[in-house]
């Protein structure tokens, strides 16, 4: 039971962290105006750091509570949120399952989170706009989604070490 | 497998990656031709074309009371005022290209640019 206790209230933490990271990013001025949707994806530090600690399951948790925390708090509708959801639960889903294959470090993981992070997004946005030209975003997105997930998965793994004994 | 070893692939994927992507974009640049007009979708469905040869500005209405300012100058087509919260397509660089797009999310406006006038290019896209 006190276990339980300890891994909710470090869950309801992280999930704070995480919430702060959006709110700084949303702060911090665009990386680049000429394309939108560049982003360091500093959440993404807490959602990896829960996924090798905890799990999939508290992963998903995290995240989808932070998404829709986000949206309430900066003013998102449905359209928005279902980027967000698109961009969360595609990246999840892919960081997992390159993290069972087992052939790529934490940074390899993140990389697969940033880009495709990015995809889930434009997918959602081609298919809302019946545009497919919007697809076109993703060259540049690719990469700069790869430089933001080795960042960010740099940080992760040093949290990882760091707090080996947090769980 | 060793750490150093996961460590090299992921050096390998950053690589290959940007390496794939530089390429795309090489080769977007190398072929892409000037568009002739600027399309305007609202909510997926074309609304409005402007050619890019006559300078113009207009005002796109949404639902909501939403309203993007569309301004061709000098051939180039890009957004000069929007009444949304992120004025996210208001930074976006000036299109004139052929595939080119500025999107605005939440007024779901979209504008491309088409090498010419005929409707059946769309369709062979769409």
């Amino acid at each position: 039971m006190r276990k339980k206790t300890r891994k909710v209230a470090l869950l309801g933490v992280l999930t704070s962290v995480a919430l702060v990271l959006s709110y700084l990013e949303v702060m911090l001025p665009p990386i680049s105006t000429a394309v939108p949707g560049i982003k360091m994806g500093l959440p993404n530090i807490i959602i990896i750091f829960v996924l090798y600690k905890f799990g999939l399951k508290e992963a998903v948790t995290v995240s989808l509570i932070r998404v829709f925390i986000v949206a309430l708090i900066f003013g998102g509708n449905i359209m928005t949120l279902s980027y967000s959801v698109a961009g969360a639960v595609l990246s999840l889903a892919l960081m997992t399952l390159f993290k069972k294959i087992n052939l790529f470090s934490i940074v390899g993981v993140s990389i697969i989170g940033g880009i495709s992070h990015n995809l889930g997004q434009i997918l959602v946005a081609i298919f809302l706009f019946d545009t497919i030209q919007i697809g076109y975003y993703m060259i540049v997105l690719s990469i700069t989604g790869t430089i933001a997930g080795v960042v960010i998965g740099i940080i992760s793994s040093i949290l990882v070490k760091k707090l080996e004994k947090l769980v | 497998m060793s750490k150093n070893r996961k460590t090299k692939n992921d050096i390998i994927l950053a690589v290959i990656v940007i390496a794939v992507a530089a390429t795309g974009l090489l080769l977007l640049n190398i072929f892409r031709t000037e568009g002739t007009f600027a399309v305007v979708k609202v909510d997926g469905k074309e609304t409005e074309r402007y050619p890019l040869s006559v300078n113009t500005e207009v005002v796109i209405k949404t639902q909501n009371d939403g309203k993007n300012t569309l301004v061709i100058e000098d051939g180039k087509a890009f957004i000069k005022d929007a009444s949304c919260p992120d004025k996210i397509c208001e930074g976006h660089s000036k299109i004139s290209f052929k595939g080119e797009t500025i999107v605005c999310l939440p007024h779901k406006v979209v504008i491309e640019i088409v090498a010419d006038n005929s409707e059946n290019e769309l369709d062979v896209v769409v």
